[in-house]
């Protein structure tokens, strides 16, 4: 145990006193936030532009009020200067393109005849607006000539709003579940995260030993299977100091930026606002509120438990694979072929998680791969918040531990005849005949 | 207890390979012991057994008269023929942690690690990197991290690879200062000359079996074929020559000397004796050159290989 205890501080502080390691911890959430803040900034340059766009209506059947400005673009009616002028007036001036109405009198056929010349082809968001202007229009032309009443239209829209509740009688809603697939993703994305990260790093540790050839002189100390342990212990050690140094900076940065954000808002909601759009907003905070409800009532002690379980289960699991890949090759770049298998069943999780289990959080191949050892714990963290039986989450974790324990002993195995083992990079059928060996 | 290590029929194999057939040897108290082989013999296999790095299939291994057992890690100090050590970690860290490993609390491995570093005037580079250093430096972080501990065996895998002649000596110099302080040492090694200088018994290793071991001495006097180099100034070499041939197995010798005459290499039959010769050799003529030619390591070692195969 003394000896666990020397390799574990040596692997945590090696890692920690890496000058990649500390530059990543510090640098990543900046970078991050940098990187966000980039991207909200160039959004904002891109819709600040105006874009002009000048229509000629032959039809006469719109008028100025239907061709509603956006922020981002600016209708302008050219229907007195003719079409060809108008065409010229764009390709020579900066306006952004020009929207022709002919006359036609069937609306179906006009409907199917309208033009747009632009010189760059529109963005999505411009067409849609477009086509928004020239549907609403036309849809309701044709509801007056078919004799239909559209303020009786509008007033019959229903929108239903489903209350979900179980059997215990305890209220549930689209917002609880949303919240459950939020939780349960990131929890489920920060195991995977976790996973590719640390066991890659336990991984180059593994094979630095070896290229470096001190493993001779180590393993003549300390058992394999130890060195293996305190390796994969002190690597962890170091990923979780560095989790939660990236915590802390992102609750720093997120105060920091919600403070500005909030200072924004508010002068974004003095600005002019029609009752439809203050319902609308008030409806989005109903929903914010009713969101965070959901979030709190989730059950945060048993996912807290589960989480950890999971996450120490699947890691350690996962990179005593690492280790024995680390084991097996000479150098990073023969890790490929050994990394495929590895790689495919936590993209499998995630996916699985991702689409299966947000659709059907108790469908057959949600409950499948919830149990199966190599996907349970990204799936499982993924599914427990929409309420998984505890003798379910029981047999998971049975079959989990029971895995996880074979699958040590085989990687140690791998282990302890690989790091002696110069030369030619081995194949699977090695790996099979070193988990043979006695001894 | 005059045998610190003892390895009784000790077999080892990997899969249909067998690395080690059946293999015996003892280690006397306080000798230097010479394992002999060429490449692919089983040396490391059977110094890995040793370390425990592997366990032997069947036979058994006895240490100080104790079976082995994982507390025996810290009696031995092994340097093995690939070494190295964790490049970016500084060289007094390293030690440190090492020297822990082996059992040694932290305060003690401080202690013994200043004595050796000022030993070996290298104390300048506690806080260096070992990617500063040259190879040969790292060699001597490495040789005081394989002997720090104290252990009661010492085994060395090739310990002259990678060291100048300088460094070598001294090296080989701190080895047998070793010895006189009671550490047995086993020496695996294909540099023949240094198993003159230094080993008291040799085992020789060859495709697996061991086919051959003692003491050195005894090993020379088995492999001696009484043969004589002798350089003789005689007024008549034809004739001598001829006699000589009549009493004694002659030879054709090549030796460089400054005198003129006969170079011969002349093999004593059963049951003569070097006297016979020299005085059959001092009425022909003048003798100038007269040595027997002990069999060196090398010669039992090619001898006994190509036998054996």
């Amino acid at each position: 145990m003394k000896k666990l205890k020397l390799i574990i501080l040596r692997e945590f502080t090696a890692k920690v006193k890496n000058k990649s390691f500390i530059i990543m911890t510090f640098l990543s959430p900046l970078i991050m936030i940098a990187m966000i803040a980039l991207i909200v900034f160039l959004t904002k340059q891109n819709d600040s532009s105006v874009k002009e766009i000048l229509y000629v209506d032959n039809s006469d059947l719109f008028t100025a009020e239907d061709f509603k400005s956006t922020e981002t673009i600016k209708y302008l009616d050219f229907s007195d200067l003719g079409i060809e002028e108008t065409k010229k007036k764009v390709e020579e001036g900066n306006h952004y393109g020009v929207l022709l109405l002919p006359k036609i009198d069937s609306l179906e056929l006009l409907a199917k005849s309208v033009e747009f010349f632009s010189k760059d082809t529109p963005g999505l968001n411009t067409m849609e607006n477009i086509e928004g202007i020239v549907n609403t229009k036309l849809g309701s032309l044709k509801m007056q000539q078919l004799g239909i009443d559209e303020q009786k239209i509008k007033s019959s829209r229903i929108r239903s709003d489903i209350k979900l509740l179980n059997f215990s009688g305890e209220k549930s809603s689209k917002q609880a579940s949303a919240a459950k697939i939020a939780v349960g993703s990131i929890a489920g994305y920060l195991l995977m995260m976790f996973v590719i990260i640390y066991g890659t790093s336990v991984m180059r540790s593994v094979i630095e030993e070896k290229t470096s050839r001190i493993i001779e002189v180590i393993v003549s100390s300390v058992k394999p299977f130890q060195l293996m342990l305190g390796k994969i212990i002190g690597n962890a050690a170091a990923g979780l100091l560095q989790f939660f140094v990236w915590g802390i900076l992102l609750l720093i940065a997120f105060i920091a930026v919600s403070l500005f954000v909030g200072i924004d808002s508010a002068e974004l909601f003095s600005k002019d606002i029609s009752p439809e759009q203050l319902a609308q907003m008030q409806d989005v905070i109903g929903n914010k509120a009713n969101l965070v409800a959901a979030f709190l009532k989730l059950p945060f002690l048993s996912l807290f438990f589960l989480f950890i379980f999971y996450f120490l289960a699947g890691y350690m699991l996962y990179s005593s694979l690492y280790a024995a890949i680390g084991a097996a090759v000479d150098n990073e770049t023969d890790t490929q072929q050994f990394m495929m298998p590895i790689m495919m069943p936590l993209m499998l999780a995630v996916y699985v998680g991702a689409f299966t289990v947000m659709n059907d959080a108790h469908g057959p191949v949600s409950i499948f791969f919830s149990h199966f050892p190599l996907t349970s714990p990204i799936v499982m963290l993924m599914r427990f918040p929409f309420g998984v039986a505890w003798w379910e989450v029981l047999i998971s974790m049975i079959l989990l531990v029971l895995t996880f324990i074979g699958i040590v002993w085989l990687a140690s195995k791998i282990y302890r005849v690989g790091i002696l083992m110069y030369g030619k990079k081995p194949t699977y059928k090695d790996l099979w005949k070193w988990i043979r060996y006695n001894g | 207890m005059s045998n610190l290590l003892e390895i009784n029929n000790v077999v080892k194999s990997y899969g249909d390979y067998t690395a080690l057939n059946n293999v015996s040897l003892h280690v006397p108290r306080g000798s230097v012991f010479g394992l002999l082989g060429p490449n692919g013999a089983g040396k490391t296999s059977l110094i890995r057994i040793i370390n425990q790095i592997t366990m032997p299939d069947s036979g058994e291994v006895i240490l100080d008269g104790e079976k082995l057992a994982p507390h025996h890690i810290e009696y031995i100090g092994y340097l093995p023929e690939e070494r190295g050590l964790y490049k970016s970690m500084k060289v007094g860290e390293q030690a440190l942690y090492l020297a822990q490993l082996k059992g040694l609390s932290k305060t003690e491995a401080k202690k013994r690690l200043k004595y050796w570093f000022e030993k070996f005037d290298i104390s300048a580079w506690w806080d260096k990197k070992i990617e500063e250093l040259s190879k040969g430096m790292a060699q001597k972080v490495q040789f005081i991290v394989t002997v720090m501990h104290n252990p009661k065996l010492l085994i060395f895998d090739e310990p002259f690879s990678g060291f100048d002649p300088i460094n070598a000596q001294l090296i080989a110099k701190e080895i047998l200062q070793l010895r006189d302080e009671g550490a047995t040492i086993i020496f695996s090694t294909h540099r023949m000359e240094s198993v003159e200088e230094m080993c008291d018994y040799i085992a020789l290793i060859n495709k697996s079996n061991k086919i051959l071991d003692g003491k050195l001495e005894t090993i020379k006097r088995q492999y001696r074929t009484n043969t004589f180099q002798v350089g003789l100034d005689a007024t008549n070499p034809a004739e001598v020559q001829q006699k000589l041939k009549e009493q004694f197995d002659v030879l054709p010798a090549d030796f460089k000397t400054l005198n003129k005459g006969l170079k011969l290499n002349i093999k004593i039959k059963d049951g003569g004796t070097a006297n016979e010769l020299l005085s059959f050799l001092t009425n022909a003529g003048q003798v100038h050159h007269f040595v027997e030619l002990v069999p060196t390591a090398n010669d039992i070692f090619i001898q006994a290989v190509n036998k054996n195969s």
